[in-house]
């Protein structure tokens, strides 16, 4: 009894800061339109490494569809994961890994079966102009060599894993990042000489690194798949948004952000 | 009436977090995962960065304090403003700020990394650097307070008596607010262990050399909320009693 | 140490604001000064002075043929290089060290060692009879006890110097009787100069061998107790020692006050002159007395104090008078503020002495 009131009042908690942050709905849009039931507040869980391209897939979808109006929280997808179990109001969840997803599903929160949308791929992330000529893993193991890589809980992290398992290279990275951004980060800073990364990630921020492709990323793939809550209050706008994602003009978006097709 | 009932409310809203921590602990496992390797690597670094930084802030500290208490110079109050600065500064904001300076390509750190071949980010001794940049204020504020709250007389009497300004300093002057020094080391210590934000920005994550306690709470929560919330106990444990032992011993209940 | 100066040899200037403390003093070896004023008369600045808290503005300042301060010469020497010690008013053990620990900490920053320290504290101690008391800390001593570890910590430096800042203001008056009359043993046995600071003449008369008064900064008469005692020169001295003193100019035995009043005295002189008469040679009578006292004038009664076991009558009248009669002439008389009366005083029982 007192564990569901906890429950009850901890995603009392999280929906205050979501909308908080998301700054509070529009009067306006939270009305459904009236002739295919599309229309009102959507609101969206998404992985850090769809910032940039879901953000740009929910103006489209906006503009595509009068009187809807899409609100993002974007995290780690474990964070997501944990805030949608725990009772957080979200209408769809994409997340960055299988894994995080089955935790949703396990718990019932899934309506149906979630569908991969996309796929991205690590690369090595290096400063700009690759300083010190790294071509492949092997170069990470030098002497010296400083290497970012993401906490194994997180999935970019389980993807290096996989990868470094693949080429049989054994390397001890100097920090495990809370997530791929912050790895990331490291570089742009200057403070490591590499990270494992997502392609994405480095067309991001392409102006201060530059990605090395390495063949054992093609085993260490990570599939995104997307998902409609069953708790959502808006069934309607929430399975238009994850065709609308899957459609071509979805996965266009997507493929110039640099993820690949599922 | 009026007050009583936001003073409940007050309270209930401090408190209530720290009941839902005890309710969600997972009490049956508990022994075991407390004895985790992992568990007690992160608590042994938390400690041992904790003390150090403590050190280090009492190093320092200490003479800052008494400079900003008993010698009057130009510009003292904007110094005093400095030195709180970490206090209101997003701790993260502080782990930038560490990292532009003492990181490879920083300040201090690329002359370190060119004439010494030491690079501080992700050592332990970044650890110890980024708390003790949080927590030092705490231990300077509490100090200047007991400085200033001492009676000058006792040095005007140690120097009658053949002391000079160091050993006024050292026999006189910190005897005197050693109940305030101590009061500050342990609020520095407590501000030390629970640092995060600069901590991970700046030294990073890795089990036994920079993963301190709070970072390993921080992890944990993306994937086991209950090893998430078995490491927020201890915290937890620790601070209580941390400052039960500080309003006994010092303040006088 | 020279044999034919003063042991100090000063002239302390120091100005703090509108106040200016123009000092000239000189102790010899073995010589007790008290300094004695009013509260703001310069006698805290002074010992600060001498003391190094505090640096002087001008005049010089020599101890022990040493030059301890002297603006025009750049010379100045820091408190903790001084050879002085300093009871303070309120003692200032310091609270973390026991009785030993604080006599030892001066002897211990003058070069000897752990060792030796304690045992010259534990020396001084003894000779202060507190030998059982030396494990206490100070909030553990009565205030008689403090002042004589206040005492021995200061002395234990042999310090060429001791300077006292009201050393029995803190005690209550059973204690401050007991702790006097020890204080005049080990001052009289310290070999150096010594300067007490104080406010309270009962101190200054039984510790001191000289006084030097200071009003406003400013050193108004100075000399054996005995001297300062009968010859006030200042209404302050006059009120210390109980006297009532006008000031006039003399013409043999009699002598014109200021305001015109005449008074006759027993002694004679010319010139400017200083009289004086204790309250008990003023006698009261209801009406004009015949006879012999040549001294009588009317006066009205403008207060009555007790005063030891007799009253004492302050008199309004051609001049301020304090007169002290016994309770049953008082009865007799039936005092009350407001009565008039006559006052008398015999001419041989009135001192003049030159005001120059």
């Amino acid at each position: 009894m007192r564990g569901v009131r906890l429950r009850a009042a901890l995603a009392a908690v999280t929906a205050l800061v979501v909308l908080g942050l998301s700054g509070c709905g529009d009067d306006s849009t939270d009305r459904p339109a009236a002739d295919d039931g599309i229309g009102g507040q959507l609101t969206v869980f998404a992985a850090a490494s769809l910032a940039e391209s879901f953000t740009r897939i929910g103006q489209d979808f906006e503009a595509a569809h009068h009187g809807v109006k899409v609100i993002f929280n974007f995290a780690g997808s474990s964070a997501l994961a944990n805030q949608i179990n725990e009772g957080a109001p979200a209408d769809v969840f994409a997340s960055a890994a299988p894994a995080n997803m089955a935790a949703v599903i396990e718990a019932g929160d899934g309506d149906g079966e979630p569908v991969t949308f996309a796929r991205n791929q690590l690369v090595i992330a290096v400063p700009g102009g690759n300083p010190d000529a790294v071509t492949g893993l092997g170069d990470l193991t030098r002497p010296g060599a400083k290497v970012a890589l993401c906490a194994e809980r997180v999935p970019c992290g389980a993807a290096a894993r996989r990868a470094l398992d693949l080429a049989d290279v054994t390397l001890t990275p100097v920090t495990l990042e809370q997530d791929v951004k912050a790895a990331l980060a490291k570089v742009r800073l200057g403070e490591v000489d590499a990270a494992l990364v997502y392609r994405t990630d480095v067309r991001a921020a392409a102006d201060d690194v530059d990605g090395i492709e390495f063949p054992e990323s093609v085993g260490a793939v990570n599939e995104y798949p997307i998902v409609v809550l069953e708790d959502s209050g808006n069934l309607p706008t929430a399975r238009a948004f994850v065709e609308y994602v899957r459609s071509d003009a979805g996965r266009s978006v997507l493929t110039a952000a640099g993820f690949q097709a599922p | 009436m009026a007050l009583l009932l936001p003073a409940a409310l007050g309270l209930l809203f401090l408190v209530l977090p720290l009941v839902g921590l005890l309710v969600r602990a997972p009490w049956s496992t508990l022994p075991q995962r407390l004895t985790e390797p992992a568990v007690l690597t992160a608590l042994r670094l938390s400690m041992q960065t904790a003390t150090l930084a403590t050190l280090l802030c009492l190093a320092l500290g200490v003479p800052l304090a008494w400079l900003l208490a008993r010698v009057r110079f130009p510009g003292r109050r904007v110094v005093r403003a400095l030195v709180t600065v970490p206090l209101v500064l997003p701790p993260v904001v502080g782990g930038v700020a560490l990292l532009l300076v003492f990181g490879r390509r920083g300040l201090v750190g690329s002359w370190l990394d060119a004439t010494f071949g030491i690079t501080l980010p992700f050592t332990t001794t970044a650890v110890v650097l980024a708390e003790a940049f949080v927590a030092m204020p705490f231990l300077i504020i509490a100090v200047e307070g007991a400085l200033r709250g001492a009676d000058t007389r006792y040095e005007e009497a140690a120097a009658t008596l053949g002391a000079g300004r160091w050993t006024t300093f050292t026999h006189v002057t910190l005897p005197l607010v050693a109940p305030g020094v101590a009061a500050g080391a342990v609020l520095c210590w407590a501000r030390a262990l629970g640092e995060f934000g600069a901590t991970i920005t700046f030294a990073g994550n890795y089990p036994g050399r920079t993963q301190t306690m709070p970072v390993a709470v921080y992890l944990a929560l993306e994937t086991d909320l209950e090893a998430a919330i078995v490491l927020s106990l201890i915290l937890l444990t620790v601070s209580v009693v941390i400052l039960a032992s500080l309003r006994d011993r010092w303040t006088g209940g | 140490m020279s044999a034919a100066g003063p042991l100090l040899d000063a002239h302390l200037v120091v100005d703090r604001g509108s106040f200016r403390l123009d000092l000239p003093l000189t102790i010899d070896p073995g010589e007790v000064v008290a300094l004695l004023g009013p509260n703001g008369a310069g006698k805290t600045t002074a010992l600060r002075a001498l003391a190094g808290l505090l640096p002087l503005s001008a005049g010089h300042l020599t101890l022990a043929g040493r030059e301890l301060d002297h603006p025009d010469r750049r010379a100045w020497i820091p408190t903790e290089h001084r050879p002085i010690g300093v009871v303070f008013q309120e003692y200032l053990l310091f609270p973390h060290l026991n009785a030993l620990d604080n006599v030892a900490f001066g002897p211990r920053r003058r070069g000897l060692d752990r060792q030796q320290a304690r045992q010259r504290a534990a020396d001084w101690l003894a000779r202060m009879g507190l030998t059982e008391h030396a494990r206490r800390k100070p909030r553990q001593l009565s205030g008689g006890q403090a002042q004589r570890v206040a005492l021995a910590r200061a002395l234990a430096v042999e310090p060429a110097l001791l300077l006292l800042d009201e050393p029995l203001a803190a005690l209550d008056a059973r204690t401050r009787l007991d702790t006097r009359a020890q204080l005049h043993q080990h001052l009289t046995a310290h070999p150096g100069a010594t300067l007490l600071v104080t406010h309270d003449p009962l101190d200054a008369l039984v510790l001191a061998d000289r006084l030097v008064i200071i009003e406003d900064g400013h050193a108004v008469q100075a000399g054996p107790a005995a001297t300062i005692t009968a010859q006030p020169r200042t209404d302050y001295v006059a009120r210390l020692v109980g006297l009532n003193l006008y000031r006039g100019r003399a013409t043999g035995q009699r002598v014109r006050l200021t305001d015109g009043f005449g008074l006759t005295t027993g002694d004679r002189h010319d010139g400017e002159v200083f009289v004086a008469f204790p309250p008990s040679a003023v006698a009261l009578h209801p009406r004009q007395p015949d006879g012999s006292p040549r001294n009588t004038w009317p006066a009205t009664i403008a207060g009555v104090q007790r005063h030891g076991d007799n009253l004492r009558i302050q008199l309004s009248g051609p001049i301020e008078v304090a007169a002290d009669v016994t309770p049953a002439a008082a009865a007799q008389l039936r005092l009350a503020p407001g009565q008039p009366v006559w006052a008398a005083v015999k001419a041989a029982e009135t001192r003049a002495y030159p005001a120059a």
